[in-house]
């Protein structure tokens, strides 16, 4: 004969087993309607935190049509990529807050920048960045020019750039500007040079 | 031992070192023995045309000498007609997308299909009774089909119908013409000694190449699927770079530069595909038309190199094909710059990583227009593209002795 206080306990815990796997199916399937991140309109993360350093951004501005250096101080991590990832976030800030000189999509990010080899960087963008970017050579280049110019300025030894989007090969950015090639930061620097230039 | 293989539920059964398989119940013959090796069952390829039909229950098609090897339905047909207009045309259909690697040598245009299963149409020489294109030949060797096209002329190939179509005709750059003594300057060409009686015996026959022609490639970015930028809900960017198009070959063609549009529909072509027409036809220029709502004015690119792409020998990197010929054609973009700002046309001239310019052999610039004022919709006013075409077309006249163009 099983005592009778034995079998309100496993009554108890059964009962206390199906409360928890009916409350774990609510939780996965509220994290599984959370938007995707293309439709994410969040504003980017904050910078990280820590002393800041004075840096130059290249800022696009659409209404002249040109890239202008425009100096700011931003708190950067001691960690070279970290570094990279921070000065296109602050750079990004600029683009998605308000009054913005170059509009971007709602949502637009840089995922990550590896600097994989000696001299290239690798940027990638996420799929809001991408797809949400306006059509046209010029507006496409600013962009670019911006992001390149940017990270080149202020990170040293970067020669050769690579754009990806969501980790993946992209063909141009919104139609026009290639990103299926590795950018020569030289070149880039060039192009940054006419595009400070008046218009 | 037996080798036994079910697939869609039809039964084949083979032994090792013997000819003799059975196939969904019926004995057959291999062309040679079956042979077992390391637990894979090894047929006789000639024997495939009968063992695969009964296995897969689709038709196959081999053809050993050609190593030509089709499974269902997979080939692809085509027509070849000659179209009696001036200069004549020989309109190709097929029936799926085709892409050929196209090579053009004297006296022949010939279209390399790799991996593509184009098949011999009912006879492999058809002859078209003309002295232009008389005639054209299907041959296929090693897995590729070939298909060439013979011309007394330098032909070339255009691609439409969403790559179903090639239309080949004569390009518009002549051959070397022999030319009377009279007019000819002092080129001789040694092996083509006097014969005729009529010529003078003291002089000798002589031969000069012509000027290089004038010759342009104009390309309306976008097209098809691809709209490009989308102004409003009436006007995309494909539209306008058309319109723009049409009028710019005109204006070209008012002064005396023969022109090719890479599309006069709306059709759609890959950047490669805009390359490789453009190379295959050797023109001087090639000038791309784009739109932009943003600014004002106009915008005159040449191409931004990507990083590597080193030439070997005599074969150029795709990527930076456009290297050599660089200079000239930031002389042409200045040229066209020049006259946008005679005009009082607001105008830029930048690089840009732009395909196809890269790609391209000759000189290349891409001009992409904006609005004169703050309405998108004024990119459509004939007035202002006309005026746009104008000064590029004037531009590039004015620069023609960079290009290495004749007079």
């Amino acid at each position: 004969m099983i005592p009778r206080h034995l079998v309100i306990a496993v009554a108890v815990m059964l009962l206390a087993v199906l409360i928890l796997g009916f409350y774990a199916g609510r939780v996965r399937n509220r994290v599984t309607e959370l938007p995707p991140t293309a439709q994410d309109t969040r504003p980017v993360a904050p910078p990280a935190a820590g002393p800041t350093e004075r840096v130059t951004l290249f800022v696009a501005s659409d209404d002249a049509g040109v890239l202008r250096a425009q100096s700011a101080n931003i708190p950067l991590p001691a960690a070279r990529q970290q570094r990279a990832e921070e000065l296109l976030r602050a750079l990004l800030g600029i683009y998605l807050g308000k009054d913005s000189p170059h509009v971007l999509a709602p949502g637009s990010e840089v995922r990550a920048v590896y600097l994989v080899d000696p001299g290239l960087a690798v940027i990638d963008l996420n799929a809001a960045f991408a797809n949400g970017h306006r059509s046209g050579i010029l507006e496409e280049e600013l962009t670019i020019t911006s992001l390149i110019q940017t990270l080149t300025a202020n990170i040293p030894d970067i020669l050769r750039v690579k754009i990806l989007v969501e980790g993946h090969d992209r063909d141009t950015l919104a139609g026009h500007v290639d990103l299926s090639d590795v950018f020569d930061v030289g070149a880039v620097a060039q192009v940054a040079g006419q595009l400070q230039g008046t218009p | 031992m037996h080798w036994k293989l079910r697939y869609n539920q039809v039964d084949a059964e083979f032994t090792d070192g013997k000819k003799r398989a059975r196939i969904a119940g019926h004995d057959f013959d291999l062309s040679a023995n079956f042979i077992l090796e390391t637990g894979r069952g090894l047929v006789p390829v000639a024997s495939l045309n009968y063992l695969l039909p009964r296995i897969l229950g689709t038709p196959v098609n081999y053809n050993p000498a050609a190593r030509r090897f089709f499974i269902g339905s997979a080939a692809v047909h085509f027509t070849a007609q000659l179209t009696r207009t001036t200069p004549p045309r020989l309109v190709m259909n097929f029936t799926a997308p085709v892409n050929p690697t196209i090579a053009t040598e004297p006296g022949r245009l010939r279209m390399t299909f790799t991996r593509q299963p184009v098949v011999a149409p009912g006879s492999s020489t058809l002859t078209f009774d003309d002295k232009t294109i008389p005639s054209a030949n299907y041959a296929e060797n090693n897995g590729v089909s070939e298909i060439s096209v013979n011309g007394s002329v330098p032909l070339m190939a255009s691609f439409s119908n969403d790559g179903r179509t090639i239309t080949v005709a004569p390009t518009p750059q002549q051959a070397a013409v022999p030319l009377p003594a009279a007019n000819a300057p002092q080129a001789l060409s040694p092996g083509t000694a006097p014969s005729a009686p009529s010529t003078p015996p003291t002089s000798p026959s002589i031969v000069v190449l012509p000027p290089r022609h004038f010759y342009a490639v104009i390309d309306p970015a976008h097209g098809g699927d691809d709209r490009g930028a989308t102004f409003n809900d009436k006007l995309v960017e494909k539209d306008v770079t058309l319109a723009l198009a049409r009028r710019l070959r005109q204006e070209l063609e008012s002064r005396g530069i023969t022109t090719m549009d890479l599309r006069d529909t709306d059709s759609s072509l890959t950047a490669d595909q805009r390359a490789i027409f453009t190379n295959t036809a050797h023109p001087v220029i090639y000038i791309g038309l784009h739109a932009s709502s943003n600014g004002k004015g106009v915008r005159v690119y040449t191409a931004l190199l990507p990083s590597g792409g080193e030439n070997n020998g005599p074969f150029i990197a795709w990527d930076t094909a456009q290297a050599k010929s660089l200079p000239i054609s930031q002389a042409a973009a200045q040229g066209i710059a020049a006259e946008f700002t005679r005009r009082q046309v607001q105008v830029r001239g930048l690089a840009a990583p732009l395909r196809p310019l890269n790609n391209i052999t000759s000189a290349a610039v891409a001009v992409e227009v904006a609005p004169p004022g703050t309405d998108v919709m004024d990119l459509n006013l004939p007035a202002y593209q006309q005026n746009v075409v104008s000064a590029i077309a004037s531009g590039i006249a004015a620069v023609r002795d960079k290009l290495g163009a004749p007079r």
